[in-house]
């Protein structure tokens, strides 16, 4: 099903890389895929592929179809618009005119691709494309020939840390399960309740390119010991659970997952489970309590799910991302892998931009990139006559940077030290028009919609910081309710349970150390800066509880 | 197998088994922590927050009922952090949902009016929410009534742990969160309820209640759980 190539062992002279990844197919890339097809064999180009591949990563000029023999990329191939497809016909021919220049376009060129290899040239429903640019071998490797230490090791050495946000050293959590006793056996559980707003990185990932993260979460089971493995998608992406089920049926008659994993005596068999929609399900305790069928609520740890996890035995839970970079390690080594980014922070990262930039999308780069030419070089910057204002990172529990650290390295410390966190990756930006006051509320309102009601500070806090923040930007607050809302934020903090409660204040302290004089504003002159606030409006229906 | 583990709570050195939780070890040598959702002979779920304590060398405030003893632990049960702390926590409850004591049939039986008495809190600096929640008493014997639920999940756990008939449930998030029995049929109809009245007797507040009882009226008898506990652990 994948290219619409001449039988026979001759190469296409040329390809289409059609995106199929759910921002394109939403933009109608299906049916430039049947179109192009069409096209292509009414022109008489049989030396030619129509391909159907994985994220191509600039999302906000979709749907997008490469060539990678002319190295371009064409934005905006539309369905219904035959004009929209001249120059990529004409480049299929071999002439060279239209479409982004992949080398030289800063969004492509300054992108550094590890977890992101294959996103845009593999298609992501054919085993044998994954396979023919190496897929796999990682994993018949580390089964064939390593013992689960030497995986450990090279983990370790490689200086991977978590890339759901928290960033633990992921060597250090596998040597931890991997020691656990586990009579009972062990898991392998793959985060993939992807739910901050503005991030839709791991989305990308599992669209793109499943099997590398099954085979992550494989060398992962043979490493800690588990022959069993589930992966936790969120509903809300049925394309991404499509997929993945789809690789995992694949990759199981292939003998790449369950029973004797490429012919050794490992097995590991790999289930989906699905998200009802719950953000606190991310959080890895409620994840354990989602998949056993219970309730989705956090639990105190100690003890660690790497103690003690689903049904009570060690389990190792890794977001998509860090999964989907360890057959590289596998592959080039620790060392290569520690060779990219900081001294403290090694790799890339995935990040989704969004908001007010031009190049909306899917990027990765290597940690220690500057905000600046996150958001300027790969972004492209704002739109003519805006000026940046902020830089959210870390979702609910992250921050907003400003203007002043736009020069910071992007790596874990860093963005901890300024009051934001690292997070899993998305990176909304903002310009002039948007009060940051407003941006807190929304993402207390955020938090106050998926606390999950289990401990008093998350559920009752929240809360009433959002009324707070509501207060404010409707012009009614006083200097009383500031003084409110910052107690109330560093008691959240301290007090809650998990780490929804306990980064639900971050968006406030982030903009009352950044925008202080915005809530200032609104305060003492009943004026939104930004003007997008509408002041003086009467309070809400919705501001108290809804009724049972 | 449990060891001896020693370690210090407001600078006293005490003894503890490894698998004593720091409430625990802090009760037996005479040291008080507030708790709420904490009841002896049920699980422990650290939901209330209220007995939060500081242990050297973390910088996040533990749960003393869901914390395991470890050598050397240096705790701190009382501080002027945690004191606040507290008293925020049952802020958030007296302004949460409606608990005039007044016209409540707990009054003066109930551990939140207590704790509220011990911190005193005699004002409320948070906006009232208050909600006007439903009060359900299609059960014969007993009324649940929401408007005075702290959500500290004593009910559902004793039906669940002791009981053993999971009744209780909790369904809905944050505010919106409420105890249902069943799946959210009435009490009255629900065909696991036993009307054992075990979940009246460890409410904390004048949620569940007898009916027929008026303010001030119940005396929570509660003593007899771990009790229960231990004939029902002889029995397995």
């Amino acid at each position: 099903m994948s290219a619409a190539a001449p039988a026979g062992a001759q190469p296409p002279r040329a390809s289409a890389n059609v995106c199929q990844a759910a921002s394109c197919l939403a933009m109608g890339s299906a049916q430039v895929c049947r179109a192009l097809e069409a096209e292509v064999a009414a022109a008489g180009l049989d030396d030619v592929a129509v391909r159907r591949v994985g994220c191509l990563g600039l999302c906000a000029a979709g749907p997008l179809v490469e060539v990678p023999e002319q190295g371009r990329i064409f934005e905006r191939v539309l369905p219904g618009d035959p004009s929209s497809r001249e120059g990529l016909l004409a480049s299929l021919k071999g002439e060279a005119r239209g479409g982004r220049p992949v080398a030289s376009d800063p969004f492509f060129s300054r992108q550094v691709k590890v977890v992101l290899e294959r996103c845009g040239t593999v298609d992501p429903e054919n085993i044998d494309d994954y396979l023919a640019t190496g897929g796999y071998e990682a994993l018949a490797k580390v089964a064939g020939s390593m013992s689960p230490d030497e995986v450990t090791s090279e983990v370790v050495k490689s200086g991977l840390r978590g890339r759901g946000g928290a960033g633990y050293p992921t060597g250090l959590k596998w040597r931890t399960v991997a020691k656990e006793a586990g009579a009972a056996g062990k898991f392998v559980v793959c985060n993939a309740d992807e739910g901050d707003p503005g991030a839709f990185m791991d989305r990308s990932v599992m669209e793109s390119s499943p099997h590398q993260v099954l085979e992550g979460m494989a060398i992962a089971g043979y490493a800690v010991g588990a022959n069993r493995g589930y992966v936790y998608v969120r509903a809300e992406y049925p394309l991404a659970a499509e997929r993945l089920a789809l690789a995992i049926r694949q990759a199981e008659r292939r003998g790449y997952l369950g029973a004797r994993v490429a012919g050794t005596r490992f097995s590991f068999h790999v289930e989906l489970r699905m998200g009802a929609g719950a953000y606190v399900c991310g959080e890895e305790t409620a994840l354990i309590a989602s998949i056993q069928g219970e309730r989705g609520t956090p639990r105190p740890r100690p003890p660690y799910p790497a103690a003690s996890g689903l049904w009570g035995c060690p389990t190792l839970i890794n977001n998509v991302e860090t999964f989907a970079n360890v057959p590289s390690i596998i592959v080039r080594g620790g060392e290569w892998f520690a060779s990219i980014g900081t001294e403290r922070s090694k790799g890339t990262k995935v990040f989704s931009l969004a908001g007010a930039v031009k190049n909306t999308g899917v990027v990765e780069v290597p940690m220690g990139l500057t905000l600046r030419e996150i958001v300027f070089d790969i972004g492209g910057g704002l739109a003519p006559g805006r000026r940046f204002k902020a830089v959210q990172t870390g979702g609910p529990a992250g921050g907003c940077l400003p203007e002043e650290l736009l020069d910071m390295p992007v790596d874990y410390e860093s963005l901890t030290q300024a009051g934001s966190m690292m997070g899993s990756g998305g990176m909304i930006v903002m310009d002039d028009t948007t009060c940051m006051v407003d941006v807190a509320k929304f993402f207390m309102d955020f938090c106050r919609q998926e606390s999950c009601g289990k401990c008093v500070p998350c559920r009752v806090g929240t809360h009433e910081m959002w009324r707070l923040l509501d207060r404010m930007t409707r012009g009614v607050a006083s200097r009383w309710d500031l003084e409110q809302l910052e107690s109330l934020a560093g008691m959240v903090r301290a007090m809650s349970l998990c780490g929804l409660g306990q980064g639900a204040p971050s968006p406030v302290f982030s903009t009352l150390r950044y925008f202080r004089d915005e809530y200032v504003a609104h305060i003492d002159e009943h004026v939104c800066p930004a003007g997008s606030c509408h002041m003086g409006t009467a309070e809400p229906a919705a501001a108290g509880v809804s009724p049972a | 197998m449990s060891e001896v583990r020693t370690l210090q709570i407001d600078g006293k050195d005490v003894a503890a088994r490894s698998d004593e939780t720091i409430l625990c070890a802090a009760e037996e040598n005479e040291i008080h922590i507030p708790t709420l959702c904490h009841l002896e002979g049920l699980s422990d779920v650290g939901a209330c927050r209220l007995c939060v304590v500081e242990v050297e060398g973390t910088p996040k405030l533990m749960a003393a009922c869901t914390t395991t003893v470890e050598e050397g632990m240096k705790v701190t049960t009382t501080s002027e952090r945690l004191v606040a702390y507290r008293r925020r926590a049952i802020e958030m409850l007296f302004v949460e949902r409606n608990h005039i004591c007044a016209v409540c049939v707990a009054n003066n039986n109930c551990e939140l009016q207590a704790h509220a008495r011990n911190v005193g809190l005699d004002h409320f600096e948070l906006p009232l929410m208050h909600p006007a929640l439903p009060v359900d008493a299609s059960h014969e014997r007993f009324v649940m009534d929401h408007n005075r639920c702290i959500l500290c999940t004593r009910c559902v756990r004793v039906c669940d742990e002791v009981e053993q008939a999971h009744t209780w449930d909790v369904a809905g998030r944050g505010t919106g969160a409420r105890i249902v029995s069943d799946l959210g049929m009435p009490w009255g109809s629900s065909t696991t309820c036993t009307s054992c009245g075990k979940c009246v007797q460890v409410c904390p507040t004048g949620a569940l209640f007898e009916k027929g009882r008026s303010i001030s009226e119940p005396k929570a008898r509660r003593p007899y759980l771990p009790y229960l506990v231990r004939v029902k652990e002889r029995e397995r």
